[in-house]
């Protein structure tokens, strides 16, 4: 369920991000234009797709995974549980990467960035409590 | 399980609905409110106007006051810019005047400008403007943009002994100064801000909300 909600929050904050990137939307509400200062940096892309549009792929793969774990005829698969751990490791490693691109190369903070980057290390979190919860789960039974 | 849940999935479709009608909500530049304001008299600049393009007969002028190192004023620049530039300056729709307004907080802001200023000596400032705004990337987050701006320069075409004269000897700084205190003075709070008509709107417009904006000054004339 801590998945499930905070992958659809994520979500938001991606297709927010992404949604401005090709100019749908007007003004980011960000206060001082670091967030635009990140998302106009060549590192906002990479071959030529938005950075924050992979963050809506894998969001939405992690909602779909942790609302499937959440069926009652699914809820002692494992399956789900991976998926989620998967989709958030690749996720924390990126989101580390944006995270040193912001702090090092880019010198300006993306608030929206920083928001999904504490989401995704919490769904992370979550999933690695899940797993260890359903091994133990397997041993009992 | 799946009753037990029931007021979870409740939660989460609400969380959905909210997130989707902000995002909505955000989808559309320069609102209503930013567009009531009713522009201020004529600058006292001398006769340094800003940096013009267009047909002095245009029905409809628009001011821009911009940042160099704004990343909405790049945005507007990148996206709307060229389409500004055919379809209704190139048509004598619009006469737009560009004027500089380098923020006190952009460390970069002042070489930039300096350096489109310089390049505006020799004819090219628009080039320098495009040149500054689509490489944005390149010199915005340098710590000695100099060079990186001198490269864009030179990518103009332009005289660079003439160039490198002009950056060190700074002789548009006091003009720039005055810009932005004019700007400030104006009440402009934001960059970029045009002024279209007797109208002020900020952001960066997308080209159809700005389109509607000159069909409407151009009508109450």
């Amino acid at each position: 369920m801590v998945s499930a909600a905070l992958a659809l929050i994520g979500l938001l904050v991606s297709l927010y991000l992404w949604l401005w990137k090709i100019g749908l939307l007007g003004a980011l509400a960000c206060g001082d234009g670091a967030c635009e200062r990140v998302q106009l940096s060549p590192y906002a892309q990479i071959a030529g797709i938005p950075v924050a549009f992979f963050g809506v792929v894998g969001y939405l793969g992690i909602l779909v995974a942790s609302l499937a774990g959440l069926q009652d005829r699914l809820v002692h698969r494992r399956w789900p549980t991976d998926a989620i751990l998967v989709l958030a490791g690749i996720g924390v490693a990126f989101s580390g990467y944006l995270t040193y691109l912001e702090a090092a190369v880019i010198h300006a903070w993306c608030r929206w960035c920083i928001v999904s980057a504490i989401i995704i290390v919490v769904i992370f979190g979550a999933a690695i409590a899940g797993r260890m919860g359903w091994e133990r789960e397997s041993v009992s039974r | 399980m799946a009753g037990q849940l029931k007021p979870f999935y409740i939660g989460l479709a609400l969380v959905a609905v909210a997130g989707a009608a902000l995002i909505y909500m955000a989808r559309r530049p320069g609102s209503e409110t930013t567009v009531a304001q009713t522009a201020p008299g004529p600058v006292d600049l001398g006769d340094y106007e800003g940096h013009v393009m267009g047909s002095d007969s245009a029905p409809v002028t628009i001011i821009e006051y911009a940042d160099f190192e704004c990343p909405a004023c790049a945005q507007f620049a990148i996206l709307t810019g060229p389409d500004v530039k055919q379809r209704l300056v190139a048509t004598g729709r619009v006469r737009w005047i560009f004027r500089d307004f380098p923020l006190e907080g952009h460390r970069n802001s002042m070489p930039a400008h300096h350096a489109a200023q310089c390049a505006g000596e020799q004819g090219k400032f628009w080039e320098m403007h495009d040149q500054i705004f689509f490489n944005h990337g390149r010199w915005v987050t340098e710590r000695r943009p100099e060079r990186p701006l001198r490269d864009l320069a030179a990518a103009t075409g332009i005289d660079m002994r003439r160039y490198d004269d002009c950056m060190s000897s700074g002789r548009y700084m006091d003009r720039l100064n005055q810009l932005r205190a004019d700007a400030a003075a104006r009440g402009i709070g934001s960059t970029p801000t045009f002024d279209i008509g007797n109208r002020r709107v900020s952001g960066a417009l997308l080209y159809d909300d700005l389109k509607k904006l000159v069909d409407s000054a151009a009508a109450a004339k």
